[in-house]
């Protein structure tokens, strides 16, 4: 259970110093809740065992969807409701019509798959307008990482192994008895 | 693990760390504004209201106070509204299309691109609006149920794809532009000590803390978003050039229009990026950011897209030879030697000839001569609008109804006006966003920072 271990907060100074440190205190077992960084790290990700991100299918999807909405409302507006002869296009089918509406097609294919995938994206990081700041230490956003760090044993242990790897500075956010507090609250 | 060939020039100048691009990017912001900045900003707000006022003016009264007659029915309203939409396009060329050739130069220069891409199609969405004459009845262009009006809007036309064209790539543009500058609002929310500003970037930060599963969303979000905007900006040209190519008119009716016009809108958007990019980085101090590579980089893409645009112009000459048609050979014979001569050699010469010069890497890396080169391209690329309209227009197939166009105060004031909203709504801007994407920024530091490249060299040489 995660609250009856103390987490840990260990800051870095520098991008490739926290990205080597990683491995070695995952190995001792310690579970790395989170990490805050300035700027994307490459290869964070990886290092932290992230699944593949599904934003990009997403927008396929919401892509799909406005296509089919474009396709429904030409239909509807040019064939089926009130059709006309315009400049001599076929307006029998909408087949033989379609020429005449693909960068409409195009177009709103494009707004659904871009729109709908960034408020996707809100949703998932959980952000909206006004909300708490998710970084508990406004220096992750200048030039500091900042690991959070779920302690498994000795807790000594894990802060001596965090100086050696090269933190700059160890805090310690919740004991044991306090995060299932915490973890209530 | 950041190695970048040594032969490369640095993206960073100076001896700068991550924490000195946090302070030089929110300088602007925590730091009174230079005095130029409030001249500029005074000079183009009397422009903006001036042109507010003519607006109104056009409004209350109809567009018969423009200069426009029964032959040239469409003039500067639409000669503006194109050069506007083009010159909204490097944004996203800079945004986009160099981030999916991984151009790491784009870095420190497609924040202020892309503001530069909407204030410019905010300008040009004015122009449409306007010209209805009934800006009351301009929901009359949305697809809307038959009882708003008589009849559904026509799916056929190129002035409804135009509406559909431009809607999506300002309002994609804008969350494109929106979703990076969420870090860097958390940046400034973080740094901020008066409890407005705290306040201020807090809502607009969306309460961004940079966690690493935010981050790998973020780089696949923009990903993507480039490689829609990608297509999508080469979409939104081609479909304003349908306006004209779909018509019958001699001079209109051409299939080279789509790509020239593309060409010619990102050849006047690399313009205008360089006029704000260099006013921009002498007023706040950004040369180690934007460096005289930087500005090559733009004067090269500018010199390339001019000479596409040159050979446009004489492919139009030749089709208009070859086709046999008298009607297309007098449209351009017209326009070169007739009363319009001037406009259209001011264009040949500000379009075609001046980027030439670009070939002398004295003169590309020169930011004066640069400075002076991308007001030319503009005025060109204005002329080039304004040649490809009303001469088309001015001398129709009855030659009983030719006439000449003059533009009115109002033709003239509703111009001003919109390049005085445009700056100050640059100018504003400048002084309350990050301008430089600096989260995006700092990934390269290590890679293309002066003294980082220097180090790296220094352990190169001992292996």
């Amino acid at each position: 259970m995660a609250n009856t271990k103390s987490i840990i907060s260990a800051l870095f100074d520098d991008d490739d110093v926290l990205l080597k440190s990683i491995k070695s205190i995952r190995e001792k077992g310690h579970k790395i809740r989170e990490v805050y960084t300035p700027f994307p790290v490459h290869g964070l990700d990886h290092e932290l065992g992230l699944e593949r991100t599904r934003m990009a299918i997403t927008a396929f999807i919401y892509g799909v969807l406005g296509l089919g909405v474009a396709m429904t409302l030409t239909y509807y507006t040019m064939i089926y409701d009130w059709p006309q002869n315009i400049g001599g296009k076929p307006s029998m089918t909408w087949w033989k019509n379609m020429p005449a509406f693909v960068p409409v097609l195009f177009e709103m294919t494009v707004f659904f798959a871009a729109h709908l995938m960034v408020w996707t994206y809100f949703v998932r990081n959980d952000m909206y307008p006004g909300r708490k700041a998710m970084n508990p230490d406004p220096r992750t956003t200048d030039d500091m990482f900042m690991m959070e760090i779920e302690c498994s044993g000795d807790e000594e242990l894990l802060r001596n192994l965090l100086k050696e790897v090269g933190a700059v500075e160890i805090n310690l956010v919740s004991k044991a008895d306090e995060a299932e507090a915490l973890a209530e609250a | 693990m950041h190695y970048e060939s040594p032969v490369r020039e640095p993206l960073i100048t100076g001896d700068k760390s991550y924490h000195d691009i946090t302070v030089d990017v929110a300088k602007p912001i925590e730091t009174n504004a230079p005095r130029s900045w409030w001249i500029a900003f005074s000079v183009s707000l009397i422009a903006f209201l001036w042109g507010i006022g003519c607006i109104l003016y056009t409004i209350g009264e109809g567009i018969g106070v423009w200069g426009l007659n029964r032959t040239v029915n469409w003039a500067w309203d639409i000669t503006n509204f194109v050069w506007w939409v083009g010159i909204g396009h490097a944004g996203t060329l800079i945004s986009a299309v160099l981030l999916l050739f991984r151009q790491k130069w784009r870095m420190s220069i497609n924040r202020s691109a892309e503001a530069m891409t909407i204030f410019a199609v905010v300008q040009a969405a004015l122009f449409p609006g306007i010209h209805m004459g009934r800006i009351w009845l301009a929901y009359f262009v949305f697809p809307i149920p038959n009882q708003f009006g008589s009849l559904w809007v026509n799916f056929n036309s190129p002035l409804l794809w135009d509406v559909f064209a431009i809607s999506t790539y300002f309002s994609v543009s804008l969350v494109f532009w929106y979703v990076g500058l969420i870090p860097d609002f958390a940046m400034l929310r973080d740094r901020a000590i008066k409890p407005i500003q705290k306040h201020i970037y807090g809502i607009l930060s969306f309460g961004w803390g940079g966690k690493a599963k935010h981050w790998q969303r973020f780089e696949e979000v923009s990903l993507v978003l480039a490689g829609l905007a990608t297509p999508l900006v080469l979409s939104v040209h081609t479909i304003v050039s349908m306006d004209f190519a779909t018509s019958v008119i001699p001079g209109w009716h051409t299939t080279i229009f789509p790509p020239y016009f593309v060409a010619g809108a990102i050849f006047s958007g690399f313009a205008m990026v360089q006029t704000l990019l260099l006013i921009m980085r002498k007023m706040f101090k950004m040369e180690a950011y934007i460096t005289i590579q930087h500005i090559e980089m733009m004067n090269i893409i500018i010199m390339v897209t001019g000479s596409i645009v040159g050979i446009a112009y004489i492919t139009e000459l030749f089709m208009a030879w070859y086709s046999g048609v008298e009607y297309e050979q007098y449209a351009f014979l017209n326009r070169a030697t007739g009363p319009y001569w001037w406009a259209y050699w001011s264009m040949m010469i500000c379009n075609v000839f001046s980027p030439q010069l670009m070939w002398f890497k004295k003169l590309r890396t020169s930011i004066m001569f640069t400075f002076i080169i991308s007001i030319v391209v503009n005025i060109g690329m204005w002329f080039e609008r304004f040649v490809i309209i009303v001469t088309s227009l001015h001398r129709d197939y009855l030659p009983s109804s030719w006439t000449m166009f003059s533009p009115s105060f109002v033709d003239i004031g509703i111009f001003i006006g919109t390049i005085g909203f445009f700056f100050v709504l640059f100018l504003l801007y400048a002084r309350s966003f990050p301008v430089i994407a600096q989260a995006e920024l700092k990934t390269i530091l290590k890679s293309s920072g002066e003294n980082y490249k220097k180090l790296q060299d220094q352990n190169h040489g001992e292996h």
